[in-house]
């Protein structure tokens, strides 16, 4: 449409110009009016060739590749920027998992420590309680030891007394008053 | 040897395509720069690749691609780029024709004025009909710029409104004006290389030798503003634009 106007007014004002100064024949090439129309005429032809073949052809051509290219290296920084995400992704999740994991391994320690601290107790429980009864045992048998021990001792002490009032005294004493004067004694 | 720096600009029919009237319209060596310049952007756009990442050919259809639509979204926001296909292609038009140009023994199309013009021209009716199409009436308060005290606002308004209708005239001379000037002081220059060596002999060639440093300095700024108005016309094109597009600014 707007080289139709150049076109159409553009031959104007080289026709007044040949009107003008058409008695010029030999003069300065560029204001030489007589081959003025022939100029316009292949510029009016040329420009809308051009205009042409720029508006349907060349401009959405070369257009249409640079807007490809934008399309695609879009396209390509959406994806890349997808992949990043999924990436991040894995990568939290790798490491939620991993905090899930170590958590879970310290509570099986937790507890799997409880269990054997639990056991041990007990062990320790029932060896002290073994322990103990045999102690138990053993005073009580070092008590029977003891008391028949003394009572040897106490027969023995009358035995010895009895044979020391006789031989002093040269009477056999009374066995039951040998016997509480040794108690007596063991007594004092 | 005879210097003519302006025989690069004769305009030399090759046959002749009919008559309008009774002007003759030929096929010039104009148009077989034009019908050059068009074939090699065909080419660039069209024969380079669509790789994802792009070759040489490729990098270059698609850095232009993006210049171009930058400058607008820029200058014009993203309303500006129902436009791109008409800058894009006065863009490409001017700087591979105004490229072309510099190589030696070539034709450059824009250093014929009634080609700019006819191109500043198709943007100023470009802009002055979409803008009155779009905005209605609003599309005038371009003349009124805000803020102006009432008192000097009618001499602000005239010289906005002149302003306005002599965009044509200064867009296009701009670009002429500097192709014109460029190929002339250029071939100037090289010119005296070629006349002291001839004519002086051994001096000559050591004479010579101080243009041929400025004629290659000189060469190496014709291609940047080969380039550089390619982009100042075409961004004046988006500047104008953007007033048809917001024309309260």
């Amino acid at each position: 449409m707007a080289e139709s106007h150049g076109e159409a007014k553009g031959q104007n004002p080289g026709a007044h110009t040949e009107a003008d100064g058409g008695g010029h024949g030999g003069t300065f090439p560029p204001f030489d009016s007589s081959n003025f129309a022939s100029q316009l005429v292949s510029l009016a032809i040329a420009f809308v060739a051009l205009y042409l073949i720029v508006s349907r052809i060349a401009l959405p051509r070369v257009g249409g590749t640079i807007d490809a290219r934008q399309n695609k290296i879009e396209g390509d920084l959406a994806e890349a920027q997808k992949l990043k995400d999924q990436s991040d992704a894995a990568l939290k999740a790798y490491e939620s998992e991993l905090a899930a994991a170590r958590s879970r391994a310290q509570a099986i320690g937790n507890e799997t420590r409880e269990k054997l601290n639990a056991a041990s107790d007990a062990e320790r429980k029932a060896l002290e309680e073994k322990l103990a009864g045999k102690l138990a045992d053993a005073e009580k048998q070092i008590a029977t030891t003891r008391a028949n021990a003394m009572s040897n001792v106490r027969g023995i002490a009358a035995d010895a007394a009895g044979a020391i009032v006789q031989q002093l005294a040269g009477v056999t004493p009374d066995a039951n008053a040998v016997n509480s004067a040794v108690d007596a004694s063991l007594k004092g | 040897m005879k210097i003519d720096p302006i025989h690069q600009f004769n305009i030399e029919p090759l046959f002749t395509l009919g008559h309008i009237g009774n002007h003759t319209i030929a096929f010039t060596n104009s148009s077989l720069y034009m019908l050059i310049a068009v074939l090699l952007i065909a080419l660039l756009m069209l024969a380079s690749g669509r790789e994802l990442v792009p070759g040489r050919l490729q990098s270059v259809a698609e850095i232009s691609y993006e210049f171009i639509a930058s400058t607008i979204r820029g200058n014009a926001g993203a309303e500006g780029m129902k436009f791109f296909p008409l800058v894009f292609s006065i863009f490409m038009f001017l700087c591979v024709s105004n490229l072309v140009g510099v190589i030696p023994y070539t034709f450059t199309i824009a250093s014929h004025l009634i080609v700019t013009f006819a191109m500043a021209l198709m943007v100023f009716l470009t802009v002055l009909i979409y803008g009155i199409y779009k905005n209605g009436l609003k599309f005038f308060k371009i003349f009124i710029p805000s803020g102006i005290p009432i008192y000097i606002l009618p001499l602000v308004m005239f010289i906005e409104i002149l302003s306005f209708f002599l965009r044509p005239v200064s867009h296009s001379v701009r670009l002429f004006a500097n192709m014109l000037a460029g190929h002339i002081a250029l071939k100037v220059f090289a010119g005296f290389v070629a006349m002291l060596g001839f004519s002086l002999g051994a001096l000559g060639w050591v004479g010579g030798s101080l243009p041929l440093a400025l004629t290659i300095a000189l060469y190496a700024l014709e291609i940047l503003v080969a380039f550089l108005q390619a982009y100042v016309f075409a961004i004046l094109t988006v500047i104008y634009l953007n007033d048809a597009i917001h024309p309260g600014h």
